[in-house]
């Protein structure tokens, strides 16, 4: 049996069979075939059709809710309203009325039988236009203000004379106290909280709020000694997840108060107490179940209001299946929304380029709940810093997480900002950055970011040809103009929480359940991979069940944290269970446990190979009972890590006759400590590369300020990019020494953070001038062109 | 709904004929045009001179429908505003092709109709009966892949495989057209599908692979 000697180690590169090879998914033959059943797919015996009467207006109340023609047409088998009278609603789109009947002409029908009526009241949407004259807060403190005081490390007599000058709006729980001591808050300021009067929140007819004041270092004398002075305006507006497979699922009740729900999610293990708190009904009565999901990019995490009345529906039909997928203009107005985020900044550095002081005041929404500003300066840590956000509250829909949440934004700030010093400064923007590489090692840094994108610049340069192709701003003959762009990114990407069941057979077969879900990203295969290689069989030797609340619990999907969680479990089921069959063989070879290996279906002794068994014989030792073990991450053993970094450069053409934006090449080269399948690993890149041309080209969700509605919510005005709108890709992975030992680390983020700066950095390099806003269409390629410069405004 | 025929005699009863210069009244162009895709408009004065009730009232109530899918007969009684898309998935358990837009736009509804490839969500089951439909699930199954398909997998060019079976058929269809196709006119030819995930430089490398392996097999 384990013990705390066992050793969990990732296999040194000579002796590993699968991990780090190119190894085509698992589940491609079912994808490739239609085989492979998504939620959206799902039929059932006697299975009925979910349609909702959505708000056409983004803020109103409900007046009054009429069903009753709809209820009595014939094939309608329940009608549940989900917001009614009273209810107010703060965005177009949202949802009303759910309608359960036999087909789904008929539940479209029924709609239309529905009257609502509503009183409209004030809407705003526009996140655009820089706010102006916002009143300093003065009104008592929300938790959110005292989080980005602590987080701004705010002086404690400056947090104190707020507490006790405004007051607060919430009782200090004893459970904020611990997490206040975990995090070092001083005594002085929980005492303070303790004692601080509690108001209530004062309702603003304002949608500004502006967050306090960040200062790091002494931006006023840093400015005053910087030589160059760059401004500029950067921003990028609010886009739409627009998942292929929209948002639903099908639900039913197979008695009074157990609920079989069949969910489009990233999030599987972490449903069922969603439901259970809305349903009030035991989680434990809740079995939540997924196959294949088509995309999730961040907003497929909750069950939402849609999973909730798709169970109420079905209930009062009796039970039956209710089967609801989201319409597509709802998919794109209420299931998807990356915040925006505009900024005016000002960067100062010495003559040589050395980064002295930054200064910003950013603007952005996320909805009606406003929204965080990115982190800026995007890794570039400039020592002295003034940065002042205002949040903007909009009735444009939920904000969700999108793959790298607040980071795109940021980079695409930064790097935009940086690149315009540059060019101010007459430099190659990537000497700009090498010169100041050493502000981009993150605090505590073990593994010497600095020299990893050093490192990764200087192979990007290579495949991009960088040196070659930069050139100063604007310069080329003809109407077709050439330019290079770059950033570089971070992130995170611990693995999550993640259990693996894995379970080796008498008769020699494997199998392992875990209560995952696969996004796309290959985790099936990385986890057939990981056990394969750890257990010396082949793939097709395991069988692999993912996607079932019965199963093991493992973590959401979210942050790049999958592939270190599941690899992790995984290897340490592996290392256990082999660990169990050892002690159970050894004796057949007449070594001690620990003398053993398994390698190529059999089992042998590590200094004596000759001595061997096979797998199955091996297997059959067991006599009548399987070993069955449960490995855990966070685990034993120091496997895995966190914190990556990667680059990215842009090559495009930009015809300033007609503005259109044409990309001729991406590199990205991309740090994820150990590679569990290269191929796949590639793919997340190539993926993140084209999914930031489109969000930088041709993404925007745009508002009517009339209306308050989505005015592009269909994919023939939602742009996404298309096979001819991709140029020549290279991905370039770090491994070897120095990456393979930090073990996997999350790769879904990092890259999909950078391209946006790049391509924006590059448009600037070829035209001359920067086009500060995305998406960068045309026509604002050609007013940033007449304009002449970086304050260029649509 | 039952009177829907009664209201439009009424309808042309109160209508006067307005003879425009080519003597053919706007309803009645409306009318030909409506009936019958097939009549050519350039035929003269034979062609003007359909009857307009004469062409066949469907529904509004289901009809009964026959679709040959992958070499089989399917029947079912549909409504005629049902969908080929709709009725593939719904009534054959076909689900390969899939419904993101719903409009015509992303192509991961593409089939093949009479061998060239249609978006599902835009065309009616009802007048998908008379020609044979290729569907993902009549290319290949797991264990005997289409060259297409195999080389869908051998270069991931695929993620979260909700665009894939759409861009399969698509790809299958292209080939037929362009059996050694050059990278401009995978461009051009693949530009009615999208992918959320961003799988295109994979379906690149698979078009490619695809061509040599069989020259559009």
């Amino acid at each position: 049996m384990p013990d705390e000697n066992t050793n969990y180690s990732w296999p040194e590169a000579q002796k590993r069979s699968l991990i780090g090879k190119r190894i085509s998914r698992v589940d491609g033959p079912d994808k490739v075939s239609g085989k492979a059943k998504y939620t959206y797919d799902l039929h059932a015996p006697g299975m009925l059709y979910g349609k909702v009467v959505r708000s056409p207006y983004a803020h109103c109340k409900v007046v009054s809710v009429d069903t009753s023609a709809a209820e009595s047409m014939p094939g309608v088998k329940a009608v549940h309203v989900i917001q009614g009278p009273g209810s107010e609603i703060n965005w177009a789109g949202d949802d009303i009325v759910v309608i359960a009947a036999v087909d789904e002409q008929t539940a479209s029908d029924a709609l239309r039988a529905v009257k609502v009526e509503y009183q409209p009241l004030p809407h705003y949407v526009d996140d655009f236009t820089e706010p102006q004259n916002v009143p300093e807060g003065n009104g008592p403190l929300e938790i959110r203000d005292l989080v980005g005081m602590f987080t701004n490390q705010a002086p404690d007599p400056q947090i104190i004379q707020a507490i006790q000058q405004r007051g607060v709006t919430f009782k200090v729980s004893d459970n904020m106290i611990d997490q206040m001591r975990q995090n070092k808050i001083s005594e002085d300021v929980i005492k303070a909280l303790q004692s601080a009067q509690v108001k209530e929140p004062q309702p603003s007819t304002s949608p500004f709020k502006k967050e306090s004041e960040q200062i790091r270092g002494e931006p006023d004398d840093a400015f005053k000694q910087s030589e160059v002075i760059s401004e500029g305006i950067y921003g990028c507006p609010v886009i739409t997840h627009c998942c292929m497979e929209s948002h639903g699922s099908m639900s039913e009740w197979t008695d009074n108060d157990h609920l079989f729900a069949r969910v489009s999610t990233q999030n599987l293990s972490g449903l069922a107490g969603q439901f259970a708190q809305a349903l009030k009904i035991p989680a434990a009565n809740v079995h939540v179940h997924q196959d294949h999901v088509g995309g999730g990019f961040g907003s497929k995490f909750q069950i939402d209001r849609w999973g909730v009345y798709t169970a109420q529906v079905s209930k009062k039909a009796g039970g039956k299946p209710v089967h609801y997928m989201l319409e597509r203009d709802a998919e794109l107005e209420v299931a998807g929304c990356r915040p925006s985020a505009f900024a005016r900044v000002k960067v100062g550095a010495k003559k040589d380029g050395t980064l002295l002081a930054w200064e910003s005041h950013s603007w952005g929404t996320g909805g009606p709940g406003g929204g965080g500003a990115p982190p800026m300066p995007y890794v570039m840590n400039i020592p002295n810093q003034r940065k002042q956000h205002v949040a903007i509250s909009t009735n444009i829909g939920p904000a969700r997480a999108w793959r790298a949440p607040n980071h795109p934004q940021g980079c695409l700030i930064t790097f935009g900002a940086l690149d315009d010093l540059a060019a101010r400064l007459n430099m190659d923007p990537l000497d700009l950055v090498l010169k100041n590489i050493e502000l981009a090692a993150p605090p505590n840094d073990q593994f010497h970011r600095a020299d990893t994108y050093r490192e990764e610049l200087r192979i990007a340069a290579d495949l991009m040809g960088w040196k070659e192709k930069w050139h100063p701003r604007g310069q080329g003959a003809g109407p077709v103009k050439s330019g290079v762009g770059l950033a570089i990114h971070t992130w995170g990407g611990r693995g999550h929480e993640s259990n693996c069941q894995l379970t080796i057979h008498p008769d020699s077969s494997v199998d392992i359940k875990m209560g995952s879900q696969d996004l796309g990203t290959g985790t099936r295969t990385c986890i057939l991979i990981v056990a394969a290689d750890s257990l010396g069989l082949t793939m097709d030797q395991i069988q692999l069940s993912i996607g079932d609340s019965t199963y093991p619990m493992d973590g959401g999907s979210g942050g790049s944290t999958t592939i270190g969680g599941v690899s992790a479990s995984t290897r340490r089921a592996s290392v256990d269970a082999l660990t169990a069959l050892f002690a159970k063989v050894a004796p057949a070879l007449q070594a001690q446990p620990g003398d053993l290996e398994a390698v190529s279906g059999t089992i042998r002794v590590k200094s004596d190979p000759s001595r061997k068994i096979s797998w199955k014989e091996a297997c059959a030792k067991l006599g009548t009972q399987p070993i069955q073990v449960l490995g855990k991450n966070p685990g034993p053993g120091d496997i895995i890590s966190s914190g990556v970094g990667g680059a990215i450069m842009a090559d495009v053409s930009v015809d300033v006759e007609t503005g259109v934006v044409k990309m001729n090449k991406m590199v990205c080269v991309q740090d994820c400590g150990l590679i569990i399948n290269m191929k796949t690993a590639e793919s997340q890149c190539y993926g993140a590369l084209i999914m930031g041309i489109a969000s930088t080209l041709y993404e925007e969700k745009v508002m009517d300020p009339t209306t308050g509605r989505m005015l592009n919510p269909t994919m023939d005005f939602y742009r996404l990019a298309g096979i001819g709108d991709i140029p020549e890709l290279v991905v370039q992975m770090m491994t070897g020494k120095g990456y393979d030992e930090r073990g996997p680390i999350g790769l879904g983020e990092p890259p999909t953070v950078g391209p946006a700066a790049a391509i924006s950095n590059a448009v600037a390099n070829a035209i001359g001038v920067r086009v500060p806003f995305l998406p960068i269409t045309p026509d604002r390629v050609l007013a940033a062109l007449n304009q002449g410069g970086s304050h260029a405004s649509v | 709904m039952d009177d829907l025929p009664e209201k439009k005699k009424k309808r042309k009863s109160k209508q006067s004929s307005s003879p425009s210069s080519s003597g053919l009244s706007r309803r009645d162009f409306l009318k030909i045009t409506g009936a019958s895709a097939a009549v050519p408009l350039v035929a003269g004065a034979a062609a003007i001179a359909i009857e307009p009730d004469a062409a066949a009232v469907q529904g509004p109530g289901k009809v009964p429908v026959t679709l040959n899918i992958n070499g089989r007969s399917y029947n079912a009684q549909l409504e005629p505003r049902v969908t080929l898309l709709d009725a593939l998935r719904d009534h054959f358990e076909l689900t390969g092709a899939k419904r993101v837009c719903d409009r015509g736009t992303c192509g991961a509804c593409t089939v093949l109709l009479g061998g060239k490839p249609v978006y599902a969500c835009s065309i009616l089951a009802i007048d998908s009966q008379s020609k044979p439909i290729t569907t993902v699930e009549g290319l290949g199954h797991p264990g005997q892949l289409h060259p297409v398909q195999q080389a869908f997998v051998d270069n991931d060019a695929q993620q979260c495989g909700f665009c894939t079976p759409g861009f399969v058929v698509a790809c299958k269809a292209f080939l037929d057209q362009h059996p050694d196709p050059t990278l401009e006119q995978i461009k051009h030819g693949l530009s009615g599908n999208y992918c959320r995930c961003g799988t295109y430089a994979g379906i690149r490398a698979a078009v490619m692979q695809a061509a040599k392996a069989g020259k559009g097999a």
